[in-house]
């Protein structure tokens, strides 16, 4: 598989009242073509931050990318100019939203929000760019596409936006779509739905896939692999399968744990991970998961751990005491 | 059940929402948001409500709270018919049933202490007339929820989701209610949290013998807390039964495509799960269905379901469902 997205070094600070805040600290991870990989982790772990500074979207002068690289088809984005990082939005590297509503444009048409892209960064005509439209939203499910073309958004449901905002994502044919929480503001039959969509469209046009969540049960029905985060850092990596039947790190391990699930017998009570997630700018010298970790030792306060290689080929942890979650269930049934 | 041991029995509940001809021409009509609802719950008891947005779940919570006076239906609570009582009579109920919400910013005032939040109610309502008493008594009802002494010196915006949902509990409990209506009280938090909350009010559940009307949509955390579980489409409950024969034994088309639509954290176990997706999505309130409310996305319906209402019957003993084919 070839790398199509090379994350590395990666380094987004805030500069806020309360201190500087390392949103994204010294994060690398990569994408291969056609591949569906998953960011993982909760509020304020620098998932979402992570996807903005690709797109090169950190809103400044408060957020600022302040070291790495971002390699996408083995140009550094970092590198390129305004002008060039705009033909790469959404002509190469589409991104999808958690709340439809608020980043479609209320007083565009569907037409012209769909036909915008296509006659700017591919040059067609309006006529051809809504032919296009059309058999766009004829993809994402959208029947009568023609007669949609001059509606608003707030016509549409809030399933139907989120389809709509695929179709947008798809338009120009992209690489790479980074999903944020897709469908986090939908309902769970509608949710079902737009993955099975989204997933059956990736693999037919062989597009890959960022999926930024915090569903545990979505990035393990529609991921490849996985990578959680923590605190801006991720601190496990590795195939969904891997990862979700051998957690290695008391944080991934936490997380399996503590969510009731519908496939195995009801527990007497519910294994939470204990504590408050931290204070990003006042980040702790050694391990930042210390504080609710019923695995560290000494040496966790101290040192910082980076991920290493554990276990099967590719899967990594950032724990010093990686090889003692061995032999633990990754469920609490 | 024996009748003392009803705390709550809402009886053909109906809330519709007339609405207009707007500034937009937006078409006058009537929302049935809730259309024939009934329910009781026993004393100590948790009744799981689960459904889509738009189900009718919420407004029913409302409904026995009175904070939405329901157009038709009965609502006995603690022996006492609330639906014809006025403002001033209704005010003593309310200390009896309190109310958790699902977004703990929005509904703590961000201009007041911790402490002088979860003081207020027993101030307003006498509960403890005495001002050292009554501190003592906010220290305790913070510590009942986890919460040290000095975060009663905090403001809303200096706690984290979790801490400020223990707060809402808090505030909640200072009125010492035998009912509280838990309104998608996990669902803003994190998942490290969510297990956090659960198990408070489980806790506290025990300890105070409250009973909780549980209003969710994810179908795993409701599983987890409920003794009983009704599951509302359109404004109407489609099933209701025990928590394990609703889980184990889904009688409604709908309750089994809920089951199946929530993704399990497990990629061996998805990669050969089969799935029913459903097409569609739910009919508006404004104008729902003829027949079954659920025949549109029904994958079983038949002719009868398009002109036929189904009524919610006792299928076995205990375990209800409005489905002609169950």
């Amino acid at each position: 598989m070839t790398v199509l997205l090379d994350v590395r070094s990666l380094s987004t600070q805030f500069t806020t009242h309360h201190g500087v805040v390392r949103a994204v600290d010294d994060v690398s991870w990569d994408v291969a073509e056609g591949e569906t990989v998953a960011l993982v982790g909760e509020s304020g772990c620098g998932k979402s931050v992570s996807a903005l500074s690709i797109m090169r979207l950190v809103a400044a002068p408060a957020g600022r990318i302040v070291g790495g690289q971002i390699f996408f088809k083995g140009r550094d984005l970092l590198t390129l100019s305004e002008a060039e990082m705009r033909r790469v939005r959404g002509r190469e590297i589409a991104m999808i939203f958690q709340e439809p509503m608020t980043s479609l444009n209320p007083v565009l048409t569907v037409g012209r929000q769909l036909t915008e892209g296509l006659e700017i960064h591919l040059g067609m005509s309006a006529a051809a760019a809504r032919a296009r439209a059309v058999e766009l939203l004829g993809m994402v499910g959208i029947p009568d596409g023609a007669g949609r073309l001059g509606q608003y958004p707030h016509q549409f449901s809030g399933g139907m936006r989120q389809r709509m905002m695929i179709a947008m994502a798809l338009a120009c044919e992209p690489a790479l779509i980074l999903a944020d929480e897709p469908t986090t503001a939908l309902d769970v039959t509608i949710q079902a739905q737009i993955l099975e969509l989204m997933k059956s469209l990736s693999r037919r046009l062989g597009v890959a896939m960022l999926m930024i969540t915090h569903n545990l049960g979505v990035v393990a029905r529609y991921a490849d692999r996985v990578n959680v985060m923590y605190a801006g850092r991720i601190i496990e990596r590795g195939t969904a399968r891997e990862l979700y039947a051998h957690p290695r790190h008391p944080y991934t391990l936490g997380l399996l744990r503590s969510v009731p699930r519908l496939d195995e017998p009801r527990r007497a009570r519910l294994a939470p991970i204990e504590g408050q997630p931290p204070d990003l700018s006042r980040l702790p010298t050694g391990c930042a998961f210390v504080p609710r970790c019923g695995f560290s030792v000494d040496r966790c306060g101290r040192d910082r751990p980076g991920l290493r290689a554990i276990g099967a080929a590719g899967h990594v942890s950032a724990c010093w005491e990686a090889e003692r979650l061995a032999g633990i269930p990754a469920h609490a049934a | 059940m024996p009748p003392d041991d009803v705390l709550l029995e809402v009886k053909d509940l109906v809330k519709h929402f007339e609405v207009g001809a707007g500034f937009f021409g937006t078409q006058a009509g009537t929302v049935r948001a809730v259309d024939g609802v009934s329910f009781a719950l026993r004393r100590g008891e948790t009744l799981g409500l689960v459904g889509e947005s738009g189900c009718g779940k919420t407004t029913t919570g409302r409904c026995v709270l009175q904070l939405e006076r329901p157009t038709r239906g009965s609502i006995v609570f603690e022996g006492q018919e609330l639906t014809t009582l006025g403002e001033a009579e209704l005010r003593g109920v309310r200390r009896r049933m309190q109310v958790i919400f699902q977004d703990p910013y929005s509904s703590l005032n961000p201009r007041m202490t911790v402490g002088d939040i979860v003081e207020e109610p027993l101030a307003v309502h006498r509960i403890v007339t005495d001002g050292a008493a009554r501190a003592a008594r906010v220290r305790q009802l913070l510590s009942h929820v986890g919460l040290l002494s000095q975060h009663a010196r905090r403001y809303p915006h200096q706690l984290s989701g979790g801490q400020r949902q223990r707060v809402g509990i808090a505030r909640a409990l200072a009125m010492e209610p035998s009912l509280i209506i838990c309104d998608e009280p996990v669902s803003a938090l994190d998942v490290s949290i969510q297990a956090q909350i659960i198990n408070l009010l489980e806790d506290l559940q025990a300890e105070f013998g409250l009973t909780y009307l549980f209003i969710a949509h994810d179908l795993a955390v409701v599983r987890h807390i409920s003794d009983r579980v009704a599951v509302m489409y359109l404004g109407k409950i489609v099933e209701l039964a025990d928590r394990k024969a609703l889980y184990d034994d889904p009688l409604h088309p709908y309750t089994r495509a809920l089951l199946s639509a929530v993704p399990i954290p497990d990629p061996e176990l998805e990669l050969h799960r089969e799935r029913t997706v459903l097409g569609g999505e739910v009919p508006s309130p404004l104008n729902p269905p003829a027949g079954c409310v659920f025949h549109p996305r029904c994958p079983i319906a038949i002719d009868r379901c398009r002109s036929e209402i189904p009524p919610l019957r006792e299928v076995t003993p205990g375990h209800w469902a409005a489905c002609i084919l169950a």
